[in-house]
């Protein structure tokens, strides 16, 4: 056979670097160009003209302002205590026991996620508010405020807690709990020289993740902290309120802070975990103690209830006639076109906003964690795609947020009509979660033989083709994975959107903020529950799909 | 340290693969240094050395996958140091096989073919041509996954071979599998490659597997080759103490040239080839295989006999292994390898002192390696 072996018009090379170069300059657009605006705002006074530190110095000496920070910063510190102890031992349960149920207790635990954050808070108003029948067991004191707060932001950020502590108490070495029992180790110090070592990475991860989700959480001080002001709320005031943009990007930077430090925390932890566990660790078999698992069941019992009831009082209110007067049940709550101008509206934008992140959002970061993972492109191009992946992780969906309506808003910007459009919101919620995505995506191409591009290569088949062929239908668990992930995000999110809807693209999730701003908090119960139920809808399907893919379309995964 | 850059009559005329000066940094790390190397048309050459010393680093230079930092590699007499591996003509097998897992095994062995746009009959006649080469008929529709580790291998080397490549690249391809499994993997393949002509380089760290697959062997440590030669020549004639103890097992003994043909070891002179390259005075290592100790009628007058004291015997089946004190210099160990009919003959045992020889054409001589 006579092959001709000669240089083809365009490389391969150059193809792959052509198209790295091309996410980067997409990345750039989406997130880097952003924070760039937002900081550069912040060291610009109302014209434009560069001022220094001068609005950092108005907001550290504006009395209002800092009470703000301060709130927050000791609401987010009260969570993480009340959180990350509760988290572990509900996840200790999950792993460590052999409590009955453990796949439901972990559904129950994730709950929250399926929900806007805010959906707490509503539930919140209708059991201790003003009308609330457990009212007086807050002997006088009001639920609007930082009670609320600290009540709700535990329900939303619990689930977050319990899998990153689980997943590290999972890492476990079966082997030194044989050994420590083989020498005769009472169980607790096995419990503190052990078990809180392993897991202690984990628990700090947990406590920074918590912390930040908190002080950079808009929607429930927005329905339910009253006249309590925290950092997330100010910069709403500044920005939507006063029109201050300056002082707004400050309240962003400022928000900035704990993330970045969370996420170079766990960076490091990241880092410290991997090497706990060597090849040789077998997994950790829980023995039969019936006193213990029965501990655990109670407590689980406990937490799950508290979680149901957040989730279920809102839903069961949003049917209801006149709370708490009439009980009744009724649909005239969903019937939006009394409450909210846009009707249905919101709810059909947010399908369509979410639908759209999930597709285009799960093709751009799956095709972008290839190229930088298996192509070979220059490396410093690889580096600077991975940064700016990795880079939305340390940035709050509020400052994300801020930062595309400086991008957008500055004088002459090209980007200007993209204002209230629905692909900014796609485009900014794509960029908002882009990074669980990236890891995701990552994570699932190492895992596949890094020789499949050597053997095409020799082979003389190009790598698109080995990637539609080969890798794509390998990691379709993951990217249905991310596609799922994305949708729900994308349904309920609202801290990043609140800043760049328009008239004609309000979503659900600020639709609730409205009606409940307005008294109508029964209607924005109902939306809630629309959304609630869409994103547990999402992940049904994602399971049964996640089913037939398995069985159907991947036959060769059995043996 | 001398690398022989001897060619055997197998290159005469112009060689197929030909590599010159090749060097491999990573970062400061030198992976590869100074590789030169010609190879026939046809010719199945092993790189065989240590885990680490550079073996598939080379091997991917070759395939163009991992890029030298300097030196030319010439295929078919076409300069293609700076072509990437599109544009080279290889097939290449991994010790992981590499098989694309959601593909038949008919759409894996086709998977070059395809993108060539022959047509369809000419593609299916042509896998199950090759299906049968490897000894797999029938299998065509099966998953990687159904399949034990030699058949996907025996895949995995169909697949490589489909374009009917120029070249064979096989990167430790027997490792992963079962003892028996290589042995016969090892006929096979090497069977297949002569029927075709293949040109074909195999990266392994197993001698026994180079020693009886290769033409020709290149010995590699620490990114350099310590040798280049047959089989034969490799173990009769190794270039350097190195090449003498990965390749079979030697007894090392330090030493200094006294004249030619005679050298002192632990106080005595011995007997030894004349070498040629070593000047007298010189320290040097003297080398002597453990099946080359002679046992079996010895008087002990010889010119190279010595008083051993069997220290300790390892039962290894057909044969003992034997370590061996020198009775005048109890520091100074040998290593013997001793038939069982010796062992019954001579009732050896251990604590027992008896005279060997160390006899004069099998002693080589090396020079004293600088500390290493
Ligand atoms: N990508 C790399 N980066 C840095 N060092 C490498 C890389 N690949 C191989 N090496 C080093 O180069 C040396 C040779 O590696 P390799 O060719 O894989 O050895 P082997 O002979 O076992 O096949 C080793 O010391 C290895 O650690
Ligand atoms: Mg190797």
């Amino acid at each position: 056979m006579n092959e001709s072996f000669a240089r083809p018009l365009v490389r391969e090379s150059t193809i792959a670097n052509a198209l790295v170069a091309t996410l980067i300059v997409t990345l750039i657009l989406m997130i880097g160009w952003p924070l760039w605006a937002l900081l550069s705002k912040s060291l610009q006074d109302g014209t434009g003209a560069f001022i220094g530190l001068a609005n950092f110095r108005t907001y550290f000496s504006t009395p209002s302002m800092v009470a703000a920070l301060v709130n927050s910063l000791w609401v987010a510190a009260l969570t993480t205590t009340i959180v990350v102890p509760l988290a572990f031992v509900y996840a200790y349960a999950l792993t460590r026991s052999r409590m009955p149920g453990k796949g439901l207790f972990t559904a129950l635990a994730l709950l929250p996620i399926f929900a806007p954050s805010l959906l707490s808070a509503i539930s919140l108003i209708y059991l201790f508010g003003n009308q609330g029948f457990l009212k007086e067991l807050l002997l006088g004191h009001s639920i609007y405020g930082p009670i609320g707060i600290v009540f709700a932001e535990s329900c939303y950020c619990f689930p977050h807690a319990v899998m990153i502590i689980a997943t590290g108490l999972r890492l476990a070495d079966g082997r030194l709990y044989e050994v420590a029992e083989a020498l005769g180790t009472r169980p607790s110090r096995v419990f503190f020289t052990i078990t809180l070592p392993g897991v202690r990475y984990a628990a700090i991860s947990a406590a920074f993740v918590v912390f930040t989700l908190v002080i950079t959480d808009f929607g429930i001080p927005k329905v339910i902290g009253g006249q309590f002001s925290v950092l997330a709320t100010d910069a709403y005031k500044q920005i939507v309120g006063q029109q201050n943009f300056e002082m707004g990007a400050v309240v962003g930077l400022v928000l900035l802070v704990p993330a970045i430090l969370a996420f170079f925390v766990d960076r490091h932890i990241q880092k410290r975990q991997v090497a706990l566990l060597s090849a040789r660790a077998v997994p950790y078999e829980p023995k039969p103690a019936p006193g213990r698992d029965l501990a655990l069941t109670l407590f689980c019992l406990a937490i799950a209830s508290v979680l149901v009831a957040m989730l279920g009082m809102a839903i069961w209110a949003s049917f209801i006639r006149y709370w708490p007067y009439n009980l009744s049940l009724t649909l005239a709550n969903y019937e939006f076109e009394n409450f909210e101008p846009g009707a249905w509206g919101p709810y059909l934008t947010s399908l369509k906003m979410a639908g759209l992140v999930a597709v285009l959002g799960t093709a751009l970061i799956f095709t972008g964690a290839y190229l930088v993972e298996k192509t070979k492109v220059a490396a410093p191009l690889r580096g600077i795609a991975h940064f700016l992946a990795m880079l939305p992780m340390a940035v709050p969906g509020l400052v994300l947020g801020l930062g595309y309506v400086f991008f957008i808003n500055t004088k002459g910007s090209p980007f200007g009509v993209l204002y209230g459009t629905l692909a900014v919101l796609v485009i900014n919620t794509v960029a908002h979660f882009y990074t669980v995505g990236h890891i995701t995506a990552t994570t699932a191409l190492k895992q596949i033989d890094p020789e499949f591009e050597a053997v095409s290569s020799s082979l003389k088949v190009p790598f698109w083709v080995t990637f539609r062929r080969v890798t794509m239908p390998i990691s379709m668990p993951a990217i249905l994975d991310i596609a799922v992930y994305m949708f729900v995000n994308a349904m309920t999110t609202i801290s990043a959107v609140i800043f760049l809807y328009g008239p004609a693209t309000k979503l659900a999730s600020i639709s609730v903020i409205h009606m409940d701003e307005s008294g109508a908090t029964a209607p924005a119960a109902a939306m809630a529950t629309c959304i609630v139920l869409t994103a547990i809808a999402a992940k049904l399907i994602h399971l049964v799909m996640d089913k037939l893919v398995f069985e159907r379309l991947q036959a060769w995964r059995r043996r | 340290m001398a690398s022989s850059q001897r060619q055997t009559e197998g290159t005469a005329g112009a060689p197929f693969v030909s590599i010159r000066s090749l060097d491999k940094f990573y970062g400061s790390f030198k992976a590869l240094a100074d590789i030169n190397l010609d190879v026939a048309r046809g010719e199945f050459v092993s790189f065989l050395g240590p885990s680490g010393c550079g073996k598939t680093t080379l091997l991917r230079a070759i395939a163009g996958l991992d890029r030298q930092s300097s030196g030319s590699i010439a295929i078919g007499g076409r300069d293609v140091s700076q072509a990437p591996p599109s544009e080279r003509d290889f097939g290449i097998v991994f010790q992981s096989y590499a098989l694309f897992p959601n593909l038949t095994i008919a759409e894996n062995i086709g998977y070059g073919l395809v993108n060539r746009r022959r047509p369809r009959d000419e593609i299916t006649a042509r896998v199950q041509e090759l299906l049968a080469m490897v000894g797999l008929p029938g299998q065509a529709g099966k998953y990687p996954a159904q399949l034990s580790g030699g058949q996907q291998q025996r895949v995995a080397l169909a697949r490589a071979l489909a374009t009917s490549p120029g070249l064979l690249l096989l990167d430790e391809p027997l490792s992963a599998l079962d003892a028996q499994v290589r042995i016969r993997l090892r006929e096979e393949i090497r069977e297949v490659q002569k029927r075709l002509g293949v040109t074909t380089f195999m990266v392994t760290h197993d001698q026994e597997e180079a020693l009886s697959m290769a033409d020709r062997i290149v010995v590699m440590n620490h990114g350099v080759i310590e040798q280049i030669g047959t089989p034969e020549e490799i173990y009769r004639a190794p270039s350097t103490p190195f090449v003498a103890d990965f390749i079979g097992r030697i007894n090392l003994l330090p030493g200094v040239l006294r004249e030619a043909g005679r050298v002192e070891v632990a106080e005595r002179v011995f007997s030894c080839p004349a070498s040629s390259d070593l000047a007298p005075g010189s320290k040097i290592e003297v080398g002597i295989r453990p099946e080359a100790i002679r046992v079996r009628g010895v008087s002990g007058n010889e010119a190279n006999a010595v008083r051993v004291r069997i220290h300790d015997l390892e039962f290894l089946g057909a044969f003992c292994r034997a370590l061996l004190a020198v009775e005048a210099r109890p520091d100074l160990h040998l290593v013997a390898d001793f038939s069982a009919n010796l062992m019954r003959d001579l009732a050896l045992a251990e604590g027992m002192v008896i005279p060997v020889e160390l006899p004069v054409e099998a002693l080589r001589l090396f020079p004293a390696r600088s500390a290493a």
